[in-house]
């Protein structure tokens, strides 16, 4: 979807330079005005709480839902309690080939973030640091790979996949996956950030190029990783398109594809609410945890600002 | 030139002695590891990046079926027959073309300034210091962006299904909803029906473009398109709220100060100085914007498969659909680069306008 471009910017910006100073800041005329004309405050809060339910209603009914019996769920779908809790949906999941899709979400993943963490870091390390020739030159290559669209990509890319005669298998699942220009960008952005002093002191201590990237230099960039497993952790978790066109065979299939053949109806044309809700619940737990754990690292930008 | 830093560097950490002697042979093994630790991720590039473009277009200018390699002797070349039966011989593929281009345009007409204007107003929200809960608010806002799309494809089949959510919540209301994922009337027709007009003028019937008429064309986005339209601006709100937040938090309570000893209502504040402080990221808001939603696909196979009658059509799913769903592959790819040449064309556009915005030099940069 839309979301690497402003999750890049969001990353890019790494610890160090929050992008404003806290402190600096005057006491806010918003406030001011908050207290001085009350109406004004009654209409943002009004429409903030409206704003809220649009938000948090849906997921609220997507979790109800998939512990409902069928008949409660299109009888009553407004309601986001059950009428007698049941966990048929998760059951019936677990027949379909649930199990199997969740297993090879979990192999894609940690794969590609493991790979990306290890060529991104590498990569960014060289542009930020290493004096080579050409380098200017990989530099832009990498930016204006990241404006190349990635749904424009998919014949393309199945075209090579099918080429190398990877279609099919995990590595074709994988490894188109591990091109990522944007994570490149970041990590470069990072190394830049912070200062040369001590891996020039590893140096002199007589380590060489990879010893003092491994030891000195990554141990330091520990929020950029996290920022980047985060990134493409969920990326790859989420990832519909490239999945799709680079396999055939049910055995391979993700959550994603998987559940997403089960909803566009090729697994029969009951509409099942509480199985695929139940689906949804399943495949949006990992994120989610992610998420709530390490959300100040997602919000750095936002979080260097509040103070609360 | 560049042997000074270091020689610099070293100096002042008290090792003059050293520096000489790491000169020639140690920046070329600098300039070795440079090389060897970017490969990886370079060649994954152009493996998956740069080759599938070239592989692409050559498959676009091809006649090749899908059976075997693109690439073997058997391949023949056959001009701009793909782009020709796209873009100028009527026929099937130029109509689903045409629609998939219309229903796009609709989509990005509406999704883009939704989309937009959501994000600044709950970012402004969001910014206030003295809302209690802003935590929670953002949070709950940024959500739907980190869940997968399929999971959100499906919530919003459950919602606005027969019967469903939406439409029960409108019944409270006393409206009917309508079978929003079955009819494939385009809103502004509905519009013109219900003013009386239910036939096309002649002259808008008549003419036309890509082989649909001016009529065709004016039909508006359909009940399912509109759907999508909001699934689309509800979830992405969230990533562009993040977006301006840090421009926000930038603008500087000194300036919102003075205009409120000035007297300036809340109104004449956001129009006079929020804005044009924003324009920057607002600009950016509005590329990213433009550029993602032409490329909508994955709602578009999971909930409707550009039904009903072709109104959710898109030219990402329509690639998708010709290539792999018929075996079209040259006609695919045709689409492919044809939806590749307008988004460039949208990329291009952006930073001819921000060249000619940036530069201190710039004497209407003060408007």
């Amino acid at each position: 979807m839309t979301a690497a471009g402003p999750d890049v910017t969001a990353a890019a910006r790494p610890a160090g330079q929050p992008g404003t100073d806290p402190g600096a800041r005057k006491p806010s005329a918003g406030r001011a005005a908050g207290r001085r004309n009350p109406w004004l405050r009654g209409m943002v809060y009004l429409a903030l709480v409206v704003a809220a339910i649009a938000y948090i209603y849906p997921f609220l009914l997507e979790l109800g839902t998939a512990f409902k019996t069928e008949t409660d769920a299109v009888g009553h779908p407004t309601n986001p309690l059950p009428h007698n809790w049941v966990v048929t949906g998760f059951t019936q999941l677990g027949q379909e080939d649930f199990p199997r899709w969740l297993l090879n979400s979990v192999i894609v993943a940690v794969f590609v973030t493991a790979g990306r963490l290890l060529f991104d870091s590498m990569a960014g390390y060289a542009l930020a640091r290493l004096r080579f020739r050409g380098r200017q030159a990989l530099f832009t290559a990498v930016v204006a790979v990241i404006a190349v669209p990635g749904v424009v990509l998919l014949i393309p890319k199945f075209l090579v996949i099918k080429e190398l005669g990877i279609y099919d298998s995990y590595p074709g699942l994988i490894v188109p996956l591990l091109a990522d220009a944007s994570g490149v960008f970041i990590m470069k952005q990072f190394f830049e950030s912070i200062p040369r002093s001590i891996e020039e002191a590893a140096h002199i201590d007589g380590a060489g190029t990879f010893r003092t990237f491994w030891s000195v230099v990554l141990p330091m960039a520990r929020p950029a990783l996290i920022a980047l497993t985060i990134l493409a952790f969920q990326a790859s978790w989420n990832d519909f398109s490239d999945i799709l066109i680079a396999h055939q065979s049910p055995a391979l299939d993700t959550l994603t594809t998987g559940v997403g053949r089960l909803v566009s109806g090729q697994l029969g044309t009951a509409t099942q609410y509480p199985l695929k809700l139940a689906a949804a619940v399943a495949m949006t737990v990992p994120v989610a945890v992610i998420f709530f754990v390490f959300q100040k690292y997602i919000m750095r930008t936002t979080d260097g600002a509040v103070k609360e | 030139m560049t042997t000074r830093t270091p020689l610099l560097a070293a100096q002042r950490r008290g090792a003059p002695a050293r520096a000489p002697r790491r000169g020639h042979r140690a920046r070329r093994r600098e300039a070795a590891a440079g090389w060897l630790f970017s490969a990886p991720a370079i060649v994954m590039l152009i493996v998956f990046l740069a080759v599938p473009i070239g592989m692409a277009a050559w498959v676009s200018i091809s006649d090749w079926g899908g059976i075997g390699s693109p690439l073997s002797a058997g391949v023949r070349a056959v001009g701009l027959t793909n782009y020709r039966a796209l873009l100028t011989e009527p026929g099937l593929p130029q109509q689903d073309l045409a629609l998939s281009l219309r229903d796009n345009l609709y989509y990005v007409l509406l999704v883009v300034p939704l989309q937009t204007t959501l994000a600044l107003f709950l970012a402004i929200v969001v910014s206030r210091r003295a809302l209690r809960g802003r935590g929670f608010f953002r949070t709950a806002f940024y959500f739907p962006s980190v869940t997968s799309s399929v999971a959100i494809s499906i919530v919003f089949l459950f919602l606005f299904a027969n019967g469903g959510v939406v439409n029960g919540l409108l019944g409270y209301v006393g409206v009917r909803g309508p079978n929003w994922f079955s009819d494939p009337s385009g809103v502004l027709h509905l519009i013109l029906r219900a003013a009386g007009v239910s036939r096309p003028p002649h002259l808008l019937a008549a003419h036309g473009l890509l082989g649909m008429s001016w009529w065709g064309w004016l039909a508006g986005p359909s009940m399912a398109m509109l759907t999508l339209v909001v699934l689309a601006v509800w979830t992405t709100a969230g990533i562009f709220m993040l977006l301006f937040l840090p421009a926000l938090y930038n603008i500087s309570g000194d300036i919102e100060e003075a205009a409120l000893v000035d007297g300036a209502g809340a109104w004449t504040r956001f129009r006079r100085i929020t804005l044009p402080l924003l324009r920057p990221v607002l600009f950016l808001v509005l590329t990213l914007g433009l550029i993602g939603t032409w490329q909508v696909f994955d709602q578009v196979f999971l909930i409707t498969q550009g039904n009903p009658a072709g109104t959710t059509l898109t030219p990402a799913y329509l690639a998708y659909q010709v290539s792999f769903g018929n075996e079209q592959w040259g006609q695919g790819a045709a689409i492919a680069f044809i939806l590749f040449a307008i988004i460039l064309a949208f990329t291009i556009l952006q930073r001819l306008l921000v060249r000619e915005r940036g530069g201190g030099a710039n004497p209407w940069s003060q408007t």
